[in-house]
C-alpha cells in the first residue's frame, strides 16, 4: 500500500493527504454542525415569544421573527450563523441579553485551566501507575484492581466522596467556588480536577499496564535482554516506543473527553465555566449558547483527533495506510 | 442429553464448565450483578418503607433499626429508595444498550457483508459517532427534545452503537473470508440466514462482553444525566439524581444519600465491567 501511494503522482498524494488532514475533519465539523443546527432549531419554545415576554400580538410575533430571521429556510439560517460564528459572532444570549462571545470568554479560561490541571494528573499517574504495574511484578494485580474500580467511579460521585473528606472533614481546599486569581483558582480547581481526573487516569493506566506487559513479552525485548543490553535503554527504546500507539491514542481521547467530563464536575462544584454554562443553557433553552457550545466542542474533539492519527503516524508509519480500519 | 454427545466434546464441555467456576473474582461480580437484579425486582416486597414516603420529622436521620440507612432531607427512607431508584438506574442503560448492540451488530455484519462504499461510510460515521463523548450527545438531545428519560436514552443508544458496532465489524469481516462461508453461499443459504445465524452467532461472545462493558459506562452517563437535573426529575427516585439531590445534606455534614447512591454506581459498574472483562478475555483466547 505505502508502494502502491509513492508510485502514484504527487498532485493526488497530496489530495489524498489534504483530504485527510484537512477536508474530512472539516467536513466533520461542517457536518456535526448542522446537524446539532437542525435538532436546535425544532427545540421546543419559540424564541420569539420569549423574546417579547407576556402575551404578544400575531403582528408583534410575525415582526420579531422575521427581525430574527425565523421565517427564512433553515439552510440560509445555517449559513448566517456559520459564516458569523466564523468570524466570532455567536449571536445574542437571550437569558443574559449581551453577546455570546462575551460570556464565553472569561468561561473558557476557567475551563481550559480545569481540563489542564486534570490532563497532567491524567498523563503522570495514568502513565506512571501503568508503568508500574507492568515492570514491577508484585504490583501488577494491586494496580489491576486499582485501575479497575478507578474507572467505575463517575466524576461526579469521585467530586462527592473528595468533597466531603477534604473539603469538610480535613478543611483543606475549598468545597465550592472557582476562584478569584491564578494561586486561588488553582487551589479552587484541585479537588475538580482530581475527581475529573481519577476515571480517565484509571483507564489510561490500564491501557498503559496492558501495552507495555505485551512488549515487555515480546521476543525482541526477550533477545535485547539477552544480549545485555541495559533494562532501561532496552525499555525505553524498544518497550516504551513500540507500546506508544495505543497510550498516545487513549490519553488524546481521554482529553478530549476532559471537556465532557468538566460539564458534570464544573456542575457538582459550582464552577462557572463553559460546562456548567452548557447546563444552564439547555435549562434555560438559551439556544445560541448551546450552539456556540457544541460548535467549540466538536472543534476540539475533531482537532485532538486528528492530533491523535498524525502522531500515531510519526511514530508508525503502518498507520498510515490504516486509516479506514477501526 | 449429555451422554449421546462423543466423549471428546464431553470432556471439553465438562473442562469449560469447571474452569469457568474456578474464578473467585468472577464468582462473586457475577453474584453481586444478580444481586443487585433482585433487589430492584423485588423492591416493593424487600423495601421497608414507599420510596415517596416523607417524614418531617426525621430528616438526615441516621441509621436505626426503623431506617437501616437513614433518611433524606425529607425524612425518606434511604434503603427504600436505593432499592426503587435501581430500576430506573438499571432499566434506562439496559434499554440503551439492547438498541445499541442490535442496530451496532446489524449495522457491522451488513456493513463487512456488502463492504464497499456502504462500508466505509458506516465505519466512518461510527470512527465520528466513537469521538464524541455520549454525555455530551445526551445533553444536546435534552436541549433539542426536552428534558426527561426518552431523549437521553434514545441519544446514548446512538452514541454506544460504536462501542458495540467498530469491534462487531472487524471481527464480521474476517469471520466473512472464512472457507465457511463461502460453503454456505455455494449450498445456496440466504444471505440473511448466513448473516443472522452463522457470522452473528459466532460473534455473540464477543458482543455479550462488549454490551456489559458499555452497560457500565451507559449506566455512569445516564447517571450524570440526572445529575445535572436533565434526565429524571424528582420526587422519583434514581441513583444518579439522589447523589445530587444528597449534596446539600453531604455540606451541612450528613453525607450519606450522596455516598450510599453513589456507592451503588460504582458497585454495579465494577461487577458489570469485571464479568465483561472475563467474558471478553475468554472470547478472545476461544477464537
Amino acid at each position: 500500500m505505502i508502494v502502491a501511494m509513492g508510485a502514484q503522482p504527487a498532485r493526488s498524494r497530496h489530495l489524498v493527504m489534504a483530504n485527510r488532514w484537512l477536508f474530512g475533519p472539516l467536513l466533520t465539523v461542517l457536518v456535526s454542525s448542522f446537524v446539532i443546527f437542525v435538532a436546535l432549531s425544532g427545540a421546543p419554545g419559540d424564541p420569539a415569544v420569549r423574546l417579547l415576554g407576556g402575551h404578544p400580538t400575531e403582528i408583534a410575533l410575525t415582526a420579531e421573527r422575521h427581525r430574527l430571521g425565523l421565517d427564512r429556510s433553515i439552510l440560509v439560517r445555517y449559513w448566517d450563523w456559520l459564516t458569523g460564528a466564523a468570524h466570532g459572532d455567536f449571536g445574542t444570549s437571550i437569558t443574559y441579553r449581551t453577546d455570546v462571545a462575551g460570556l464565553l470568554e472569561p468561561r473558557i479560561v476557567t475551563t481550559l485551566l480545569l481540563t489542564l490541571m486534570a490532563g497532567l494528573l491524567i498523563v503522570v499517574f495514568g502513565i506512571g501507575i501503568g508503568i508500574v504495574g507492568a515492570v514491577f511484578r508484585p504490583a501488577g494485580t494491586g494496580v489491576t484492581s486499582l485501575t479497575s474500580v478507578g474507572i467505575a467511579v463517575p466524576a461526579y460521585v469521585a467530586a462527592l466522596v473528595l468533597v466531603n473528606v477534604f473539603a469538610l472533614k480535613l478543611g483543606w481546599f475549598p468545597a465550592i467556588g472557582g476562584g478569584q486569581g491564578l494561586a486561588d483558582r488553582i487551589w479552587h480547581l484541585t479537588l475538580p480536577a482530581i475527581s475529573l481526573a481519577i476515571g480517565y487516569a484509571a483507564y489510561v493506566g490500564q491501557v498503559t499496564q496492558s501495552a507495555l506487559r505485551a512488549e515487555l513479552g515480546a521476543e525482541h525485548v526477550q533477545s535485547a535482554r539477552g544480549r545485555g543490553i541495559p533494562a532501561w535503554s532496552t525499555f525505553r527504546r524498544h518497550v516504551l516506543r513500540n507500546a506508544a500507539a495505543p497510550i498516545i491514542t487513549v490519553s488524546g481521547l481521554s482529553l478530549a473527553a476532559l471537556v465532557a467530563g468538566a460539564v458534570v464536575v464544573e456542575s457538582a462544584f459550582g464552577i462557572d465555566g463553559i460546562g456548567s454554562f452548557l447546563v444552564t443553557s439547555v435549562s434555560a433553552k438559551d439556544y445560541n449558547v448551546v450552539l456556540a457550545i457544541s460548535l467549540l466542542l466538536v472543534v476540539v474533539f475533531v482537532v485532538v483527533n486528528t492530533l491523535v492519527d498524525a502522531v500515531n503516524i510519526v511514530l508508525d508509519p503502518r498507520a498510515r495506510t490504516m486509516q479506514d480500519r477501526p | 442429553m449429555i451422554a449421546t454427545l462423543p466423549q471428546s466434546v464431553r470432556l471439553r464441555l465438562r473442562h469449560r464448565a469447571r474452569t469457568r467456576w474456578r474464578d473467585p473474582v468472577l464468582i462473586v461480580a457475577a453474584l453481586v450483578g444478580v444481586g443487585l437484579v433482585v433487589m430492584v425486582i423485588a423492591a416493593p416486597w424487600l423495601a421497608p418503607e414507599a420510596p415517596q414516603q416523607t417524614n418531617i420529622l426525621a430528616p438526615n436521620a441516621p441509621a436505626s433499626a426503623q431506617h437501616l440507612l437513614g433518611t433524606d432531607a425529607l425524612g425518606r427512607d434511604l434503603l427504600s429508595r436505593l432499592m426503587y431508584g435501581g430500576r430506573l438506574s438499571l432499566l434506562a442503560p439496559a434499554l440503551v444498550v439492547v438498541i445499541a448492540t442490535t442496530v451496532g451488530t446489524a449495522l457491522a455484519v451488513s456493513a463487512a457483508w456488502f463492504g464497499g462504499a456502504f462500508d466505509s461510510s458506516v465505519t466512518r460515521v461510527m470512527n465520528i459517532l466513537f469521538s464524541f463523548p455520549s454525555l455530551i450527545l445526551a445533553v444536546l438531545a435534552v436541549a433539542a427534545f426536552g428534558s426527561g428519560v426518552v431523549a437521553p436514552v434514545l441519544a446514548l443508544s446512538v452514541a454506544y452503537i460504536p462501542y458495540v458496532g467498530r469491534v462487531a465489524r472487524s471481527l464480521a469481516l474476517r469471520e466473512r473470508n472464512l472457507p465457511y462461508v463461502e460453503a454456505l453461499v455455494l449450498a445456496g443459504v440466504p444471505t440473511w440466514k448466513i448473516c443472522a445465524g452463522h457470522i452473528t452467532a459466532n460473534l455473540l461472545p464477543v458482543i455479550r462482553a462488549q454490551a456489559l462493558i458499555a452497560f457500565g459506562s451507559a449506566l455512569v452517563d445516564f447517571g450524570a444525566i440526572s445529575f445535572l437535573g436533565l434526565g429524571v426529575q424528582p420526587p422519583t427516585a434514581e441513583w444518579g439524581l439522589m447523589v445530587a439531590d444528597g449534596r446539600s445534606a453531604l455540606l451541612s455534614g450528613t453525607p450519606q444519600e450522596s455516598l450510599y447512591a453513589g456507592g451503588f454506581i460504582v458497585l454495579t459498574v465494577v461487577a458489570l465491567n469485571v464479568v465483561g472483562e472475563r467474558l471478553a478475555a475468554r472470547a478472545e483466547m476461544s477464537r
